[in-house]
């Protein structure tokens, strides 16, 4: 009888040292490739920027050197500016767009809302393109400029603009759609009047969120390489430098430094970020009551006014690009025509960074939601390996500090070592989507922590009780019940890896060339509608991609997900 | 009946191994859980202190405490979810300590169920028997048989949200039995029911748990679930066991102010011991079947049930007669209870209740004269130091 037991005993101690060691391997495995992937390019980086051409230390010798240029400091200023002015314009307007969104009884919020984020499914240079056919040289609107030029910083901003909207209103929405009623129904007893209420409750319930957008969209602005590179013309800002440097001049030393330069405005913004939203309680009690916003017909009506006028513009913005597309010969022949279409006459790689581009969204959506589930499955769930959960946690964080350009920039720095056996990958697809993976880690790390942190807790303890092993409930239990978040994350990662231009400027090779590059290629080149065309492409193909989504999601996730309906 | 006679400073001795065997079972010799010196501490706080428990085949354990008193800690380390710092667990004779839980042999149910909210009933409760290489008609029998064991034959193709709070408890108890673990673990399971399901559950747990002598470990801070389900209880305080015993013990014979306290209610007041079997109250001298071998001058609390009070039939002969003045009464519903303030020691508040029987016989209101006697068997007496 002892005996039978003694082997009993080993013989689960055995299947289960494999569910420990499964786990253990897992974040072995997440930590070594966000070590790869994330940290390794930041340091190459960073030591790069401290080497000259040679590979040679040199100390901050490059620092000087940028330093005593004026050409390339005043680079920083104009970064500086122009991020400034542009959070100082967006966040009001996109505040009032929320507040109309969330907190009046006015019609078509669902539509007007669509319409505001339609920029997220467009590369940042689209409104760029759109405003040179309204305002450059051959704009059919350039008279409005009394003799002034889009190209510079007024295009620059205009064109900032609408491509942050969207980001800040998202986050100004989920601010103002938290609120207490309770809260202003004591304030009316109290007979406070309407702009008191609004000082006193509305804007603090939003504070965190507003605090949260203006460092969003400033680290946007100072970090977003399209927009300047199609619109800026002599106005240089850091992100064009960075670019100048490094394929105009291939300079990378320099380059590595504007690099750096350019991380610390985005950096410093985090961390302010970080510590302000440390210090907010749970504004909302578990006990809270939600707001039902009550009907004011003078509000509603220049609320409906300003959402339209808003929301109007946009489109227009939008529009522009995609029906300059068609057309024959802007601004002379407006017949329509798909002749802008025939990339083959505009870009060596023909139609292939159109597919390529799709190649990298697949890729990125599919793999990259694998890793990055399975990844906080492994964060979140797991208590074995402390110290390594913790380091991957810490690892996945990092990327939402770091701009596209400048990990896109230790990527070249890195995968072109020449002792780094990757190099062989260096202009691959592979380097392509694991560079996006790692560019877009940490909104998809933190979907699919809130995801995991709504689940109970418990589950692992009972599939261990019955001897489950984890990784059993993890694909029938934990997936199934993520479902939503784990599309949720396929998607983010598919339309930005297909949007995305900063990321993938220096990385793509002869074969890889992507979407937005040839964008930017034709662009220089002056085809203009070429890439109009290109960019429509890439807003038809994301937004195909939201839209499977969206009829999935009511089609077939609900039905998947009857356990849901009581 | 004897007053127990252990002080505050010797709890250590107590919290090691009380042997008192279910009463259901007869069962002698080794136990099947053994508990031994366990220690767990979250950073510099000490969760539990050097337990020791043993719990003996086919009996029904509650651990009893307050809030925060290490009872799910304990219930944690059992099952090997959040390992001890110190001390062995043995199962069956068998040193479970640095064993995994899936090593253990054990079926658990939490406050919240864990059930998985995707699968059906049936593959809930069959979720254990999949992986043991069972055949599907072999699976499907043992789940209808558990789903008719928990009275859900007929729910199997539900899922989880379309049953009622109850149902999913009784799902739960049977994804755990579904594996016929040796040991049955029990986070709280009533807690999150209201009070009338809860009260047909206890029942329903208690008689299943008979029926199938699965040695069972619920945890509750719930005095009356642990005092209907228990063979036995143990009664946790801040990380230490302080009693284990049949209910009727432990609210009978509690072996320090903080049981008395904690399970049932009871009136203390200080006193000093006057003689073997006397006890003095303000100016009242008390006798008491036993002064719990402290000597003449130690300072004591006395400790009364209010519904040892007695009013009725009080003559010349009765022990412990005092004259009070009914300072309060609170209307209960079944009862009322009295505070009462004795005449020969001012300050001090007895608590008394009175059946509304007792009420309308003898009309009592508030602020009259009213003679009581407090039954010396009744009295308990612990050493001088507040219950904590
Ligand atoms: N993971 C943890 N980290 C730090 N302290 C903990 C942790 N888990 C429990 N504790 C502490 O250990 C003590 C005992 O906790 P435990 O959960 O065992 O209490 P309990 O007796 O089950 O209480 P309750 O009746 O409230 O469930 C508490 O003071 C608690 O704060
Ligand atoms: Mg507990």
């Amino acid at each position: 009888m002892s005996a039978t037991a003694l082997q009993q005993g080993n013989s689960i101690k055995a299947r289960i040292s494999r569910d420990a060691l499964v786990i253990r391997l897992g974040i072995v495995a997440l930590v070594g490739f966000l070590f790869v992937a994330v940290a390794l390019p930041l340091w190459s980086l960073l030591s790069k920027s401290f080497q000259n051409g040679k590979g040679e230390f040199i100390g901050l010798a490059n620092y000087v050197q940028y330093f005593s240029t004026p050409t390339l400091f005043h680079s920083i200023f104009n970064s500086l500016w122009v991020a400034v002015i542009t959070t100082v314009i967006v966040i009001p307007l996109a505040f009032l767009y929320a507040y109309a969104l969330t907190r009046t009884k006015m019609p078509g919020k669902g539509l007007f809302y669509a319409v505001a984020l339609l920029p997220l499914f467009a590369p940042s240079l689209l409104s760029a393109i759109s405003l040179i056919y309204l305002f450059g040289n051959q704009g059919i609107l350039k008279s409005w400029l009394f003799g002034g030029s889009i190209y510079g910083p007024i295009g620059i901003v205009i064109a900032q603009i609408f491509y942050c909207f969207p980001q800040a209103l998202i986050i100004l929405v989920a601010a103002l759609a938290l609120a207490d009623a309770r809260l202003y129904e004591v304030a009316d007893a109290l007979g406070t009047t309407k702009p008191r209420i609004f000082r006193t409750v509305t804007l603090p319930g939003a504070k965190f969120g507003l605090i949260n957008a203006c460092f969003v969209v400033f680290t946007l602005v100072v970090t977003d390489f399209g927009i300047a590179k199609v619109i800026g013309g002599q106005f240089n800002v850091l992100a064009t430098d960075a670019y100048k440097q490094v394929v105009g001049q291939q300079n990378f030393s320099m380059g590595a430094v504007v690099g750096m330069i350019l991380l610390i405005p985005a950096a410093i913004a985090f961390t302010i970020d970080r510590l302000v939203q440390r210090r907010q309680v749970a504004l909302l009690s578990a006990r809270a009551v939600p707001l039902e916003p009550k009907t004011n017909p003078l509000r509603d009506a220049a609320l409906i006014g300003y959402v339209m006028l808003i929301g109007g513009l946009i489109t227009i913005v939008l529009g522009t690009a995609v029906w300059a597309s068609f057309i024959t010969y802007w601004p002379y022949n407006l017949t329509l025509s798909l002749k802008n279409y025939n990339f083959a006459e505009l870009d060596p790689g023909a139609w292939s960074p159109y597919f390529n581009s799709l190649k990298l969204a697949i890729l990125t959506g599919i793999i990259g939601t694998a890793i990055v589930f399975t990844g906080a499955y492994l964060v979140e769930k797991t208590k074995l390996a402390p110290a390594g959960r913790a380091i991957a946690h810490l690892l996945a964080m990092l990327p939402m500090a770091v701009p596209g350009l400048v990990i896109g920039l230790g990527y070249v720095f890195f995968v072109n070592a020449p002792w780094n056996p990757l190099n062989i990958f260096y202009g691959t697809l592979t380097v392509l989507v694991v560079n996006c993976l790692a560019h877009f880690y940490t909104v998809a790390h933190i979907t699919a922590l809130t995801a995991l942190k709504q689940i109970d807790p418990e589950f692992e303890s009972v599939s261990a009780s019955l001897k489950v092993p984890i990784w059993r409930t993890y694909t029938r239990v934990t997936v199934p019940i993520c479902l939503p978040a784990v599309i949720d994350i396929a998607i983010y990662l598919f339309v930005n890896a297909l949007t995305t231009v900063s990321s993938v400027i220096f990385l793509y090779g002869a074969q890889t060339k992507v979407a937005s590059i040839a964008i930017v290629h034709m662009d220089e080149a002056g085809f203009t509608a070429g890439a109009a065309a290109m960019a429509t492409m890439i807003v038809l193909t994301a937004l195909s991609a939201k839209l499977l989504h969206v009829l999935l999601d009511k089609l077939v996730l609900t039905r998947l997900q009857a356990w849901r309906r009581r | 009946m004897t007053c127990p006679r252990r002080e505050r400073g010797q709890k250590k001795i107590m919290s090691t191994t009380v042997k008192v065997t279910g009463k259901s079972n007869g069962a002698s010799g080794a136990p099947f859980l053994r508990i031994r010196n366990l220690t767990k501490r979250f950073g510099a706080f000490t969760a539990l202190n050097d337990v020791s428990l043993d719990v003996m085949k086919g009996e029904f354990v509650c651990f009893l405490g307050p809030s925060g008193c290490g009872k799910t800690t304990l219930l944690r380390a059992i099952a090997g979810l959040d390992p001890q710092d110190e001390g062995t667990i043995e199962i069956a004779g068998r040193d479970v300590s640095r064993l995994p839980p899936a090593a253990r042999d054990f079926g658990i149910v939490f406050q919240s169920y864990a059930l998985f909210p995707n699968l059906s009933v049936a593959a809930n409760v069959g979720y254990g028997l999949v992986n043991r290489r069972k055949g599907r008609s072999e699976i499907n029998a043992r789940v209808r048989e558990l789903l008719t064991l928990v009275g859900l034959a007929d729910q199997e193709t539900k899922y989880p949200v379309q049953l009622s709070g109850g149902q999913q408890q009784r799902v739960a108890l049977a994804r755990a039995l579904a594996t016929a673990p040796g040991l049955l673990l029990l986070d709280e399971p009533l807690s999150a029911l209201d009070a009338r399901v809860r009260l047909r559950l206890r029942d329903e747990i208690k008689s299943l748990q008979r029926r199938l002598g699965v040695t069972t470990i619920m945890v509750t801070h719930d005095q009356e679930e642990a005092l209907s389900m228990a063979d036995r209880i143990v009664v946790m305080n801040a990380g230490l066991i302080d009693q284990v015993g049949t209910p009727s013990d432990i609210y009978r014979k509690p072996e320090s102010a903080f049981v008395a306290d904690f399970v049932g209610s009871m009136t203390f007041f200080d006193a000093e011991v006057a003689g073997p079997s006397q006890v003095r109250l303000g100016g009242i001298d008390l006798s008491c079947s036993d002064a719990g071998g402290f000597i003449k001058g130690s300072a004591v609390r006395i400790g009364l049930r209010p519904e040892e009070v007695k009013v009725r039939n009080i003559d010349a002969a009765t022990a412990n007669a005092i004259d009070t003045r009914v300072a309060t009464l609170d209307f209960l519903g079944p009862f009322c209870r009295a505070q009462l303030h004795p005449s020969g020691a001012p300050g001090v508040t007895i608590l008394a209740d009175f059946s509304a029987n007792l009420m309308r016989d003898l009309k009592v209101e508030q602020g009259q004269q009213l003679t009581v006697a407090l039954p010396p068997e009744a009295l308990r007496i612990f050493a001088r130091g507040a219950p904590r």
